[in-house]
């Protein structure tokens, strides 16, 4: 486990600002009948989440994931329980108060039409009375910090924006007062899945930056493995089924309820919480031409595959080498097949193996990012990740984070919806 | 009643003169010398009728607003008070011009009462559509960002509602100048008053329903103006 991009951040901060920066969650064996039902909505529910993480709520529709986090803000009432936020229970304060400090993404983001972007983003700074001054700078910080141009979008009207753009202004508003914890419903559920993906990127990338607790809920069990370090999986009648990080999830599902919501294709969905670089590749013989042949044959020993691959000067893959190649004295460059497809170090264990299946091929030579061979990854390595205990598995937010090159012509998506 | 009942009514503001021989004026025709000359008579009348329209829409406004709060509020006032208003919508203007005569007295409060009530209907239904169509996830927001109730209604529900609440005054304006045609049957005066004084002299006609109609394009089209105006975020959209 690599925590080493959040730790940098979050020294750069002063102890007494970085504890303002997220907050501790607990939820104390919290329900909610409402009346006039027989059975409660949410059934003594406890769950703890620590600052700076994202505890995704996940389940079936009518589970009550909504219902428990809308019990955070005191949207909704609890009939019994509590829920403490840095150890001081959310009861002692008025519900408007509450909610300044605990930032809301919804679903259909809510954006007011009538409002500027900057007036929606300003909304929480205007009622705990910043001044004027202190509001503008942060609504241009916080358009730069959700990949849209200040001095483009500031005065535009929601209904000018396309709808990737308005949920960027959605968490924008949510973070406006930089509150220490944020409660999220479904904030990139109404996009298609490229942009989806895209807001999904950026925001672990943004939380890698501020380090927020964050109550995230969703119906879509892929998002909750990539979006959480925890995921709490919820059954009818807001019963906690199953309360673990996502590897843990996937391996070990608690129940036959939690095994099939995860989906019978669990196993492979780990693939997408691992890069290539972080597991153990093959070994391959390496060989440039006119090279010795009898120095090649003796790495052989030391090699998953029975044959070597050619290299050039900067051992970049030329093709895998026929047993002729390496029977005279020299090796030749007469090789076997093509070495490819090429596969990147940083690459996700998932798109990897996609790209396996479609050439067709059972293993690839692995690059790293000057394009030097550095290993062979094969359907047999990755068989034998999924046999691998979860701890070795990492969290999609580390992934991201980790990311060494940001995907290309992010935030600047063509507003297509604009001119509706 | 009959015309010649009217004519003697001492309220009475437009003089119109004894008519005979061949002229345009005795064969009631439209006579542009007569009513460049008369043109003036008609100030008053035309007066009266703004400040009555006037009056009335504005003082229903502020009732049907303050109504519609409370429905908005109370969601169990919304249907006494909703069938309250219509049932006023459906008395006949003459007759309510008439029935109010013996409580308020003839004039003035007579006319802009029975206006009122008509307003209600209009201006109530409207308010609280535009209240009601403020969308859900809006307000969820809205809440869920720490707004108080009466933010929420300030800052964004009575802000959104705009629209519809324009698109009633713009109804209630145009119907209250068309009815307070009729208002001189309660003693109010108005453009009504010379219109039945000589309901047969084709000039008179014209001129007093000519204003009526111009007064009613011209508070429509400011009142559209003002929606213009008042509604950057639906231009833009529409843009």
């Amino acid at each position: 486990m690599t925590a080493s991009n959040a730790s940098t951040t979050d020294d750069r901060q002063p102890a007494d600002e970085r504890r303002q920066q997220a907050a501790d969650l607990e939820l104390c064996e919290i329900s909610k009948l409402y009346p006039g039902q027989s059975d409660p909505a949410i059934d003594k529910l406890s769950l703890k989440v620590e600052a700076g993480e994202i505890c995704v709520l996940v389940g079936p529709s009518g589970c009550g994931k909504t219902t428990a986090m809308r019990l955070v803000n005191r949207m909704i009432e609890p009939t019994d329980g509590d829920i403490l936020i840095d150890g001081e229970s959310i009861r002692d304060r008025g519900p408007a108060e509450l909610r300044r400090h605990i930032g809301y993404a919804i679903q259909r983001t809510g954006l007011f039409p009538h409002l500027t972007i900057a007036d929606n983003i300003s909304t929480v700074p205007r009622l705990l009375g910043w001044d004027k001054q202190r509001i503008d700078a942060r609504v241009d910080e916080l358009l730069e910090l959700v990949s849209l141009d200040a001095d483009d979008m500031r005065d535009r009207y929601p209904g000018q924006l396309s709808g990737g753009q308005q949920q960027r202004v959605g968490v924008a508003r949510a973070l406006a007062a930089d509150p220490p914890l944020l409660l999220m419903d479904e904030p990139f559920g109404a996009d298609d899945p490229i942009n989806r993906e895209r807001l999904q990127n950026e925001f672990l990338r943004l939380q890698g930056q501020l380090r927020k607790t964050i109550v995230f809920v969703t119906h879509d069990i892929d998002e909750a493995i990539k979006m959480g370090d925890r995921i709490a999986v919820l059954k009818k009648g807001g019963k906690l089924a199953q309360y673990a990080s996502p590897a843990e999830l996937l391996t070990n599902p608690a129940d036959k309820f939690v095994e099939d919501f995860v989906g019978a294709d669990r196993s492979l969905k780990r693939l997408a919480l691992q890069r290539v670089r972080d597991i153990d590749l093959w070994k391959v013989a390496e060989a440039r031409e006119g090279e010795r042949s009898e120095d090649v044959r003796r790495k052989f020993e030391d090699s998953d595959l029975p044959f070597a691959i050619l290299l050039d000067e900067q051992r970049r893959p030329l093709g895998w080498l026929s047993d002729e190649a390496v029977r005279g004295e020299r090796v030749t460059n007469d090789t076997r097949s093509p070495a490819t497809p090429h596969i990147d170090l940083d690459d996700i264990l998932r798109d990897a193996l996609a790209e396996l299946l479609s050439n067709g091929v059972q293993y690839a030579p692995v690059l790293d990012s000057r394009g030097a061979v550095s290993g062979v990854l094969s359907l047999e390595v990755i068989g034998r990740f999924l046999h691998s205990a979860p701890t070795e598995s990492r969290t999609g937010a580390e992934l991201v984070m980790d990311d060494p090159e940001p995907i290309p012509g992010e935030g600047d998506e063509t507003p297509e919806n604009t001119g509706k | 009643m009959s015309p010649d009942a009217l004519a003697t009514l001492p309220f009475a503001q437009v003089e119109i003169e004894q008519r005979s021989g061949e002229s345009c004026i005795a064969n009631d025709g439209l006579c542009p010398g007569w009513i460049v000359d008369n043109l003036g008579d008609y100030a008053t009348p035309l007066v009266e009728h703004i400040y009555l329209t006037l009056f009335s829409v504005v003082v229903g406004f502020v009732i049907a607003f303050g109504l519609a709060i409370l429905a908005h509020r109370r969601a169990w006032t919304m249907r006494p008070i909703s069938a309250t208003t219509q049932i006023l919508y459906t008395i006949p203007s003459i007759a309510a011009f008439f029935l109010l005569q013996p409580i308020v007295g003839r004039g003035f409060m007579a006319g802009a009462i029975a206006l009122i009530a008509y307003t209600l209907f209009i201006l109530f239904a409207n308010i609280t559509t535009g209240l009601q169509n403020v969308p859900a996830d809006v307000k969820d927001a809205a809440r869920g960002m720490g707004l108080t109730d009466g933010q929420l209604l300030r800052q964004v529900e009575l802000p959104m509602a705009i629209p519809e609440i324009l698109a009633g005054l713009r109804i209630a304006m145009t119907t209250t100048i068309g009815l307070a045609a009729l208002a001189f049957f309660a003693g109010a005066g108005g453009l009504g008053e010379p219109i039945e004084q000589d309901i047969f002299f084709k000039s008179n006609v014209v001129i007093a329903g000519g204003l009526c109609l111009l007064l009613a394009a011209i508070s429509d089209l400011i009142l559209l103006g003002v929606q213009r105006f008042a509604l950057p975020w639906r231009r833009a959209q529409a843009t």
